[in-house]
């Protein structure tokens, strides 16, 4: 069995269906790609895989656990790491502490632990920055480690929040148009980044981007939303050639 | 040795260290000028008020500051601390040693009224933002309207309570009424002093200090500035608001105990929206989310009335502006663009450091 | 507190309480339409019906002029007042965190009763009454009704269709609709944003004159407090009937009156504050969008 299988999801706000019939299947350590044009329900797909939105059919299972409509809680325990499409870092914290509030439940320790400085809490937060210093290395954001989050430019702060969704440990990173506003060169860097962290923890990337050349350069499976349903799926040149999704984006019929 | 030693020490640790000296330093002054006799006595009336003041707004500051709620019932969890600790005060400074009643009425006092911080906090902080604000504005008013009208009294039978007159309370002919409705409690013994006041302080700063700087302390922070980010790393979002809220309102109950035990009388009405104001305006002019400037703020704003009495009549009308006019400079988005405009133009370049004491 | 159940005296706390929660409603109005609208608790609306009572009590009971002519200049004077605390003090933080927001209203909220008490000092004033009807007589004298009550009433429901009528009928309504819908939206669509929040604060105000000028004639106690507690209360009942709601206005202030009255009456007056507030909690807890409010869902 895949790592995530989605059977026939769908969700509707009032009267309308957003997504319907939706069918994913993502293999361990694969990348994939959800392309669609804008409002075809992208975001409402991840939205639902990570429990922000109920979804009113259809599930989700998670290396043989069901996490449908489960809390975003729940489902960040259970392997799934989100980036979001208008950055959500938080801004007030430093760009090490982002990463180490990632960490909150790999490294624990209690209340009473931290209050009373045992001697639990040097180990822990020793153990906690030195996972955090080495995450922030792969996207080189190591020397801006005690800048305010806010503090980083627009393509280091997406930079960030893949680190800090990596440090959930999650089996499955979803990333919502990572490269949105990034010029051509950080865009070239990012999709190595991207297969770097695919190779390198071994972990099941789904994104959803604009960019055809991100998408077709690093995804080996890619399926394309259009008005909330799939209407194609395969690698990208299949995709490229499927006169389904040529309509979608040219607004043909 | 010692100087290369701090240069190493991690930023925020040398933080909390100046914190806790200016803390030190205010006590060694005042005990200095109080030996020297240069204390007037309303100045020495004010200093366990300040105290209380202080502990107060460091402890609402982690709720206003560090969670980002504002909650308008500080001054509640402050009454049900004070009217506790008060009570235990009250029956066991007679038999126990009293430095042990003392801390025993402390500790009741921070106990239930942290109790009180969550059974409010459960349902209360589901909601959040103005809804908040309200409820806790709500619950500050029940507590002032249920201590008024509370009376307990006891005798050989044991303890007895109503909300309606100290009558009702048919206590035999021993008997003691200890809660009078809206004159409350009186003929206190006094034994809140400056140094309890100021070891209080220092209890505060190193439970909410260490706090803060924790993993909870930044699962709490994450929360205040970015909640849907803060769910999406699996943090749990009610326990960590509950913690916050539960420790800001121990305090508040701790501080209220302090407060109370510095006058021979305890009434209700002391505790009132009023009283949650004058803190949130500690917090607000301190800076939020700033724990030194709560400490500075609460204590000059305690003892500059006193010195101005002639501005007494628009202490109030003073702060109300001071409000008004540090959130707009402070937090309107185009004069925080024009601020940093400007202040970019000062600045040359600035070097980014590369982390200390982190690896 | 009799032990014999009297149903005339019943009666004539559920009518005191329909005329109390009928000035709660209209102030909750203003709090409801400013929350739907410029999405922001103004906590200041309580003490711009104390300033509007102030205005009549000088107006009216000092210089004695024509009640209704008092009542409009109340009017005025809310609505001027109203329109410059949001230009001045709320709208340049229209994009701010709500916390900064909430901490300037109240600011406002000290600073117009600081400003009253420097002024008229703390002092309560004997508020003359500004109805002139006098009071029916029911079931042989056994039932009366307050002129005040009478006019309460009948102003709070007349309002309340106008405001409907306002809302619904006309572009200005159409535009408070769609800002109250989604700002953005509305302001590519051409709205003027700005004016509809300032016209939004306009109307609150003038209605928390006329809420003013009703309340202090049923209980004729001025002081510099006299709009807080109100206020408080008005919000509460927005809340409770669903904030952004005009209807939910009407029946939570309607509600709310009615409880606080019968809990006054039968179980405690000093408690009766306590249970308002409980009934707050409570409501939030069971269903936080209140009784006719509706849920809004967070964008990700």
């Amino acid at each position: 069995m895949a790592l995530l299988e989605v059977s026939n999801l769908g969700i509707a706000f009032g009267g309308l269906q957003a997504v319907a019939q939706l069918d994913l299947s993502i293999e361990k350590g694969h990348l994939y790609g959800l392309i669609g044009p804008n409002g075809a329900g992208k975001t409402t797909v991840f939205n639902m895989l990570t429990g922000v939105y109920t979804p009113t059919e259809g599930n989700i299972v998670l290396d043989g656990v069901d996490i449908t409509g489960k809390s975003p809680e729940f489902i960040s325990k259970s392997g799934v790491a989100r980036t979001f499409q208008n950055i959500r870092l938080f801004n007030d914290m430093t760009v090490l502490d982002n990463v180490k509030v990632g960490l909150h439940n790999q490294i624990k320790y209690s209340m009473w632990t931290g209050i009373f400085r045992l001697p639990a809490y040097r180990e822990k937060e020793h153990e906690m920055n030195r996972q955090a210093l080495k995450l922030l290395k792969i996207f080189d954001l190591d020397a801006e480690a005690n800048l305010k989050a806010s503090q980083l430019p627009y393509g280091k702060q997406r930079k960030l929040e893949i680190a800090r969704a990596l440090a959930t440990n999650p089996k499955l990173l979803l990333l919502d148009e990572p490269a949105a506003g990034m010029n051509p060169n950080e865009t070239e860097e990012l999709m190595q980044t991207v297969r770097d962290v695919r190779d390198q923890f071994g972990i099941a990337i789904l994104l959803i981007e604009h960019d055809m050349n991100f998408v077709m350069g690093i995804c080996e499976e890619i399926s394309v939303l259009d008005y909330g349903r799939i209407i194609a799926h395969g690698d990208g040149m299949a995709i490229r050639n499927n006169p389904k999704v040529i309509a979608a984006y040219l607004g043909g019929d | 040795m010692a100087i290369t030693k701090l240069k190493n020490m991690k930023k925020t640790t040398k933080s909390n260290l100046i914190t806790f000296g200016i803390v030190v330093a205010f006590y060694l002054v005042i005990q200095l000028c109080t030996g020297m006799g240069m204390m007037t006595s309303s100045f020495a009336g004010q200093l366990v008020p300040i105290c209380a003041y202080i502990i107060l707004a460091v402890s609402l500051n982690l709720t206003v500051g560090i969670l980002g709620e504002l909650s308008l019932g500080h001054a509640g969890f402050m009454s049900v601390g004070a009217f506790s600790g008060t009570l235990v005060w009250m029956t066991t400074s007679a038999t126990l040693p009293s430095w042990l009643a003392l801390a025993l009425s402390f500790v009741v006092g921070g106990v239930v009224a942290g109790l009180f911080g969550l059974l409010i906090g459960i349902p209360v902080l589901r909601l959040s933002g103005d809804y908040l604000a309200i409820v806790t504005l709500a619950f500050g008013e029940i507590i002032k309207n249920f201590m008024n009208a509370c009376y307990l009294g006891y005798d050989a039978n044991g303890l007895h309570f109503s909300l309606k007159d100290s009558a009702s309370l048919h206590l035999a002919a021993d008997g003691q009424v200890l809660i009078n409705g809206a004159m409350g409690i009186t003929g206190v013994k006094k034994a809140s002093t400056f140094t309890v006041g100021i070891i209080l302080i220092l209890i505060t700063l190193v439970v909410i200090l260490n706090l803060i700087h924790s993993r909870a302390g930044r699962a709490i922070t994450s929360i205040r500035d970015n909640e849907i980010a803060a769910q999406s790393i699996g943090i749990n979002i009610t326990r960590y608001k509950l913690m916050a809220f539960i420790v800001s309102a121990v305090f508040a109950g701790v501080a209220g105990v302090l407060y109370s035990l510095n006058f021979s009388t305890l009434v209700a009405k002391k505790f009132d929206y009023n009283t949650s104001i004058l803190i949130l305006v500690f917090v607000v002019l301190g800076g939020i989310g700033n724990i030194r400037g709560s400490i500075i703020a609460a204590a000059i704003l305690t003892v500059l009335p006193e010195l101005l009495r002639s501005m007494n009549d628009y202490r109030m009308l003073i702060y109300a502006i001071v409000l008004i006019v540090v959130m707009i400079f402070s937090q309107s988005p185009q004069l925080v663009a024009w601020r940093k405009k400007t202040l970019a133009k000062f600045k040359k370049n600035g070097s980014v450091k590369p982390p200390k004491g982190v690896a | 507190m009799s032990e014999v159940f009297d149903a005339m005296q019943f009666l004539s706390y559920l009518i005191n309480g329909i005329s109390l929660g009928s000035v709660y409603a209209l102030i909750a109005l203003g709090y409801t339409m400013v929350y739907g609208i410029a999405k922001m608790l103004n906590f200041a609306h309580g003490d711009v019906i104390m300033i509007g009572s102030y205005v009549v009590f000088f107006a009216f009971g000092s210089f004695g002029l024509n009640p209704i002519v008092s009542v409009l200049l109340s009017m005025v004077v809310c609505t001027l007042l109203g329109v410059t605390v949001e230009r001045v003090a709320y709208r340049p933080l229209r994009e701010a965190p709500s916390l900064a927001v909430l901490i300037t209203a109240i600011g406002v909220s000290y600073l117009l009763q600081q400003t009253a008490q420097l002024m008229w000092s703390s002092n309560p004033k004997s508020f003359t009454s500004v109805v002139g009807l006098r009071a029916v007589s029911l079931f042989d004298g056994q039932l009366m009704i307050s002129g005040e009550t009478i006019v309460t009433i009948l102003s709070c429901i007349l309002i309340m269709l106008a405001l409907t009528w306002f809302v619904n009928h006309t572009s200005a309504g159409h535009a408070m609709l769609a800002v109250s819908e989604d700002r953005g939206a509305a302001q590519l669509m051409g709205v003027n944003v700005n004016a509809t929040i300032s016209l939004t604060f306009a109307i609150g105000s003038a209605l928390a004159a006329i809420a003013g000028a009703l309340l202090c004639s049923s209980y004729p106690t001025l002081q510099p407090t006299t709009g807080a507690m109100p206020g408080i209360k008005a919000f509460v009942a927005a809340v409770f009937g669903g904030i952004g709601s005009i209807p939910g206005a009407f029946v939570g202030g309607i509600l709310l009156g009615i409880i606080e009255n019968l809990s006054k009456a039968y179980i405690s007056t000093q408690l009766s504050d306590a249970i308002v507030f409980l009934m707050l909690i409570v409501v939030l807890l069971v269903k936080p969008t209140g009784l006719l409010g509706k849920k809004v869902n967070v964008k990700v």
